[in-house]
Formats: structure tokens, C-alpha cells, sequence
């Protein structure tokens, strides 16, 4: 069953500089209990559309002009503001990248997690903070450790108490932005295991935004990889790693080191990223792409199912001549 | 080849209040000209400390650098001045390694006006103008100011003045770590190829395995201040020999579906760099530590040619 349905997404910031095009156009489905990868490079958009999820983004500058979002069969965009605080923390809650600036310095860490425990479950402050004290044990933490301050954990034991904030209260949606990004390796390792266990444990649907795919490799079901506010190719694992159609997911491929093969000239994509408040005419991607034609400097390119479920945003694939390379 | 940086028993401590950090302890290596010696560990095993002690940013408590068969400690202040021509470094944040009142050419032409190079305002143009392009930046940039470019054009900035001297050696502090993976592929590569062409030697300090797999010959890992294993960049990561090199490529998510291989996850974390206890520093993450391990400090041994581990069960861990 559908969890979250994303459709026509658009957000922009308006400032005095101009429109910053973040989000145009995205399309996004979530079923329960799948964990779907959002990977894209920075300013690509994903944070933006995880606020927009929230209702998060910062008004002024930021505006969702367009679209609509189904949770659970409801239009977020419809709720009053009430009605959101209510979701947020609750149904769907979201992982922020820095550990270190995520908690408040001067709140114990059992009193941090009982604060959402106590808002959303209608239940007292004793029992909020003995189910606190449950979730700390749960993310790996020693239930004595509940009374210290956020300064006295290590980056990965802070990450593990932001987890336990977003579980706490055992939410349909987790939306972890960047949740190892800031983590050492094998911290990461640590923490990504954990995170994994405990969404098939709690049968949590999930939405990572990384720009990791190994990380999407290791923790996800699904994968749409994002590019200047679209969504350039949206499947399975299988399909976007083994069967990768769109050339700006092929460069992305190609850029990244590898581990196992013998180091040769790394495949770079050219160039940079657009700039939001300018997008290129016809595909966002056109300028870097190395198998641009005229056709795409003038129309947009759609989304296409290439096969079942594997949907990819390239002229190329509407045509059916991917295959010529 | 001959060596152009040789570092002996290279010792550097804080005094904190808790005691003295042992941020670099004991490193010993060696670096031949037009290679790169790749330095890997986590967050807070002392590999940025060594290499500003390496460039003389920081004192040494003990131990020795010799540049170029030369004892760079013993030098005087002109003699110091001379070498720090040969010896650059590339920072690892383009953001705030650039100084935002100063334009691209400023920047880039500051190091030749400190050493005198060049006479003329001309010739100085003229040389920035092709350093601008040897780092693949438009010279439309040259008066541009930090602030006005992306993350891969400052660090371009960056990587033009450490070379502006062209200088014999460079340390690259997690250069590529700020960028995004197509824009750090881009540096890679410019990387690789000012090398070949200038011979420049690279110590290179990264966090990333595939990346200092990528760009090294020789990678050390260190782990709170010592090195545990170094040898040549294939062997290490076909066969690595110390349980922690073990671990840490265990943990690197690598993006093949469905290859999360079997793996034996470090618990715990890094102990404390303050008044280190004796004994093997890894002892509490390790998954097989005996008596030994917690009195005394493993030696760095050669154990297969070129490739030396400090662990005194190195044989029983890898079933030798």
C-alpha cells in the first residue's frame, strides 16, 4: 500500500536575487515498510523536498507553489499548521544530518527524548521517561547514561539519541537526511546497521537522502537520484545499479572510485551544476550531458518506464534508442 | 628513486589539562619522489597533526624530518624560509583556506611576491595566467572572489597556489572531502595529472578508502596517534593484516546491490588520545585481544615483504 505519494512537487525560494528553482516537478512513491534512497549532489534539491514533506520549509524565502502530497491517503499540503504538529514527531519524523547541532546543549539527553514522548502519547512525565529511557537501550546506549548532556556522548552516540528522538514515538515515515554523513566509517557502519535493523523491526517505511549510493546500496530498497530539482531515474536497486539507464546516474557511477577494480583515470561528469535561479532550457541536465543532441537543448525531457517500475527522464529512453551505446 | 622526505620515530604531544595528547606517536616513513604516500584513519587519529608537523607548521616533541637528506629542525630562519618553497599544502576546506578579501589572482600570486620570483607585475600575470590554467580555471576568475565561485573552482584556487612555486612536495589535507562526488573526481584527476607531469610527491590525508586507494602507492593507517599497518595500496586493501584495517574496510559501504558482505563490525569507539594506558591502543574494539595486547605496545614488524602491521597475534588473526 501506498504510504506516501508524492505528485508535481515544486518548491521555490523567491528571493530578491530571483526564483530559486529547488524542487520541479517530483514524483515520489512510498510504500510501507520500504526504505526508498534519495541520492543527488549538493543543492540537487533532496533536503528541500524532505521540508516540503514536513511542511518545514523556511516561508519566506521558500514557497511550495505546486503539487501535491498523500500521506496515508491525506493531502498533506491541506492540513492547518495545527494539524501538522500533530504528524510531525508522530507519524513522520525526520533524522537532521549534524548530531552535534541537532540537540539542545542544555537538556539531558532522557529528558530530549521524553519532550516527543509526552507531546504525541497523552502519557505523564514519569512514564515519558521511562519509555525514553527504553529507546536509549534500544538505539544501544546504556539506560544509565539517560541524565547526561549532549556534549558528554561521542558524534555516533549523539546520532544514535537523534534516532531515538525520530523512533520514539514509533512514526509510519522516517526521513533521515545525511544520518552518517558527519560519522566516521565505521561508526557509520554502526549506525546504518542499526538504522536498518530497527525500520524492518518497526516495519518504518523510510526516506534516506544521501549522496552515498553505497550507503543506498546497504540500507535501501528503492532509489530515485535527483538532479537539479527533478528526479532523473526512480527503481529498484536492481534496476538503477545493474541496469543504469540515465546518463547523468552513469556519470555519477563512473565518479566514484572503486574499491575492487585497479585504479585507472576516473570518468568525471563535465562542468557544474546549473544554477537554481537559471536552469538550462529543455533537460536541466543537457549542458553536461555527454550524449546531448539539439532536441534536448529545446524540449524537457518526461518520464518513461523503461521496464517495469524503472522510470528514467531522458529523451534517449523515450525514443527506445538507449541501447545504441 | 631517492627519497625526498624521510620522517624518523616523529613524535608530536599536546599538553592538555587531562595530561599530554599523544596526537602523532612514533610515526616512521619514507617518501620518494612523484609518489604518494596515502595516510587513512578516522576522526582524531592524528593524521592532520602530522602532516602540519611534517611541514613545520607545529613543532615536533621528538623525532626527526629530513627534506631532502636535510634535517629540516636543525635549519635556520632563511635556510627555513628556502625550503618552505618546496613544501605546500592543499587544505581541506575551500571555504575558509581562501581569504575572502583577496581576488583568484591575488591569491594565487600572493606566494610568488612572498619569494620574490618574478620582477615584474607582467610576468607575474603571466605566470598566474598559466598556473589558472594548468588548474583548469577560465582566467575570467582572476578577479573573482572566493565567495563568487563553487566548491570545485575555490578548491582549484587552492591547489594553484600550493603550486605556484612549483614546489617538490605537497600535503593534501583531505582535499577532495569537501566536494561533491563528480566535482571530486574532477580534482582526482587534475591531481593525478600535475603529478605526472611535475613529479610532485603527495602525502595525502584522507578519511575516504576508495579514494586514497585511488591516488597512492603507499597508504598508512594510523589509529590514536600510531601507525598500525603500511604497505603497498593494492596489498592493502587484497590483504589486509591488522584486525583494524580489517574492520574499517568491512565498514565502507560500497555501492553494489545486495553485496553487503559478511562482516565483522569494530564496536565501540576510539579511546582516549590522553595518557594513553599501555598496551595495544586498539585492545578494547579488537575481536580477539589476549593479556599481551593490554601490556604492551606492539612494534611495527615486517611481516610479508613492504608490508609491516603492529599486532602481536598478526599470524594467529590471519591464520599464517
Amino acid at each position: 500500500m501506498k504510504l506516501l505519494e508524492i505528485r508535481g512537487l515544486e518548491i521555490h525560494y523567491v528571493t530578491d536575487d530571483g526564483i530559486f528553482k529547488a524542487v520541479n516537478g517530483v514524483d515520489l512513491v512510498i510504500e510501507e515498510g520500504e526504505a526508498v534512497g534519495l541520492v543527488g549532489e549538493t543543492g540537487a534539491g533532496k533536503t528541500t523536498t524532505a521540508l516540503g514533506i514536513l511542511r518545514l520549509v523556511p516561508s519566506p524565502p521558500g514557497k511550495i507553489v505546486g503539487g501535491e502530497i498523500f500521506f496515508a491517503g491525506e493531502n498533506l499540503l491541506k492540513k492547518s499548521m495545527k494539524a501538522m504538529r500533530k504528524i510531525r514527531g508522530a507519524e513522520i519524523s525526520m533524522i537532521f544530518q549534524d548530531p552535534m547541532t541537532a540537540l539542545n546543549p542544555t537538556i539531558r539527553v532522557g529528558e530530549q527524548i521524553a519532550e516527543v514522548i509526552k507531546q504525541h502519547m497523552n502519557c505523564s512525565k514519569t512514564e515519558a521517561l521511562s519509555r525514553a529511557i527504553d529507546m536509549l537501550s534500544t538505539v544501544g546506549i546504556q539506560p544509565e547514561r539517560a541524565m547526561e548532556y549532549p556534549h558528554q556522548f561521542s558524534g555516533g552516540m549523539k546520532q544514535r539519541v537523534v534516532i531515538a528522538i525520530a523512533l520514539a514515538c514509533q512514526p509510519k515515515l522516517l526521513i533521515a537526511d545525511e544520518p552518517t554523513t558527519a560519522l566516521d566509517v565505521t561508526i557509520q557502519a554502526q549506525v546504518l546497521d542499526m538504522i536498518h535493523d530497527l525500520q524492518q523491526k518497526l516495519h518504518t517505511s523510510m526516506l534516506l537522502i544521501t549522496h552515498d549510493l553505497g550507503v543506498v546500496a546497504e540500507t535501501c530498497d528503492k532509489v530515485a537520484i535527483m538532479y537539479a530539482g527533478e528526479i532523473m531515474e526512480y527503481g529498484t536497486l536492481d534496476q538503477v545499479y545493474n541496469d543504469t539507464k540515465h546518463p547523468y546516474t552513469k556519470g555519477l557511477f563512473a565518479s566514484i572510485p572503486s574499491l575492487d577494480k585497479k585504479a585507472g583515470r576516473l570518468q568525471p561528469i563535465q562542468g557544474m551544476m546549473p544554477n537554481p535561479s537559471d536552469l538550462p532550457s529543455g533537460c536541466v541536465f543537457h549542458p553536461r550531458c555527454p550524449r546531448a543532441s539539439e532536441i534536448c537543448k529545446v524540449k524537457a525531457a518526461s518520464m518513461s518506464e523503461v521496464s517495469g517500475g524503472h522510470f528514467v527522464r531522458c529523451i534517449l529512453c523515450e525514443n527506445g534508442d538507449m541501447e545504441g551505446k | 628513486m631517492e627519497n625526498i622526505l624521510e620522517v624518523r620515530g616523529l613524535k608530536k604531544y599536546f599538553e592538555v589539562s587531562g595530561g599530554n595528547l599523544h596526537a602523532v606517536d612514533d610515526v616512521s616513513f619514507e617518501l620518494k619522489q612523484a609518489e604518494t604516500l596515502g595516510v587513512v584513519g578516522e576522526s582524531g587519529c592524528g593524521k592532520s597533526t602530522l602532516g602540519r608537523v611534517v611541514l613545520g607548521l607545529l613543532d615536533a616533541t621528538d623525532g626527526s624530518i629530513l627534506f631532502e637528506g636535510k634535517e629540516t629542525a636543525r635549519l635556520n630562519k632563511n635556510e627555513r624560509f628556502s625550503l618552505r618553497k618546496n613544501m605546500q599544502m592543499i587544505f581541506q576546506d575551500p571555504y575558509s583556506s581562501l581569504d575572502p578579501r583577496m581576488c583568484v589572482r591575488d591569491i594565487i600570486a600572493q606566494p610568488l611576491l612572498i619569494y620574490r620570483c618574478l620582477n615584474s607585475k607582467d610576468e607575474i600575470d603571466n605566470r598566474v595566467a598559466d598556473i589558472m590554467q594548468t588548474v583548469g580555471l577560465d582566467i575570467r576568475f582572476a578577479f573573482s572572489y572566493p565567495h563568487e565561485l563553487d566548491g570545485g573552482r575555490r578548491q582549484r584556487v587552492g591547489i594553484g597556489r600550493a603550486l605556484a612555486l612549483n614546489p617538490k612536495f605537497i600535503v593534501c589535507d583531505e582535499p577532495v572531502s569537501a566536494l561533491d562526488v563528480s566535482i571530486q573526481a574532477q580534482i582526482l584527476n587534475l591531481m593525478q595529472d600535475l603529478q605526472q607531469e611535475k613529479k610532485f610527491s603527495y602525502l595525502f590525508i584522507t578519511h575516504d578508502l576508495s579514494v586514497v586507494k585511488h591516488i597512492s602507492n603507499n597508504i598508512m593507517v594510523m589509529y590514536l596517534g600510531g601507525v598500525i599497518e603500511k604497505c603497498e595500496s593494492d596489498q592493502l586493501f587484497e590483504h589486509p593484516l591488522h584486525p583494524y584495517t580489517k574492520g574499517l574496510l568491512a565498514a565502507i559501504p560500497i555501492p553494489v546491490p545486495g553485496a553487503k558482505r559478511e562482516r565483522e563490525l569494530l564496536k565501540g569507539e576510539l579511546s582516549s588520545p590522553i595518557n594513553p594506558k599501555p598496551g595495544c591502543r586498539f585492545v578494547n574494539r579488537c575481536f580477539c585481544p589476549t593479556d599481551l595486547c593490554g601490556r604492551q605496545q606492539p612494534s611495527l614488524k615486517e611481516i610479508l615483504p613492504g608490508h609491516f602491521v603492529a599486532c602481536h597475534h598478526v599470524e594467529r588473526v590471519n591464520d599464517m
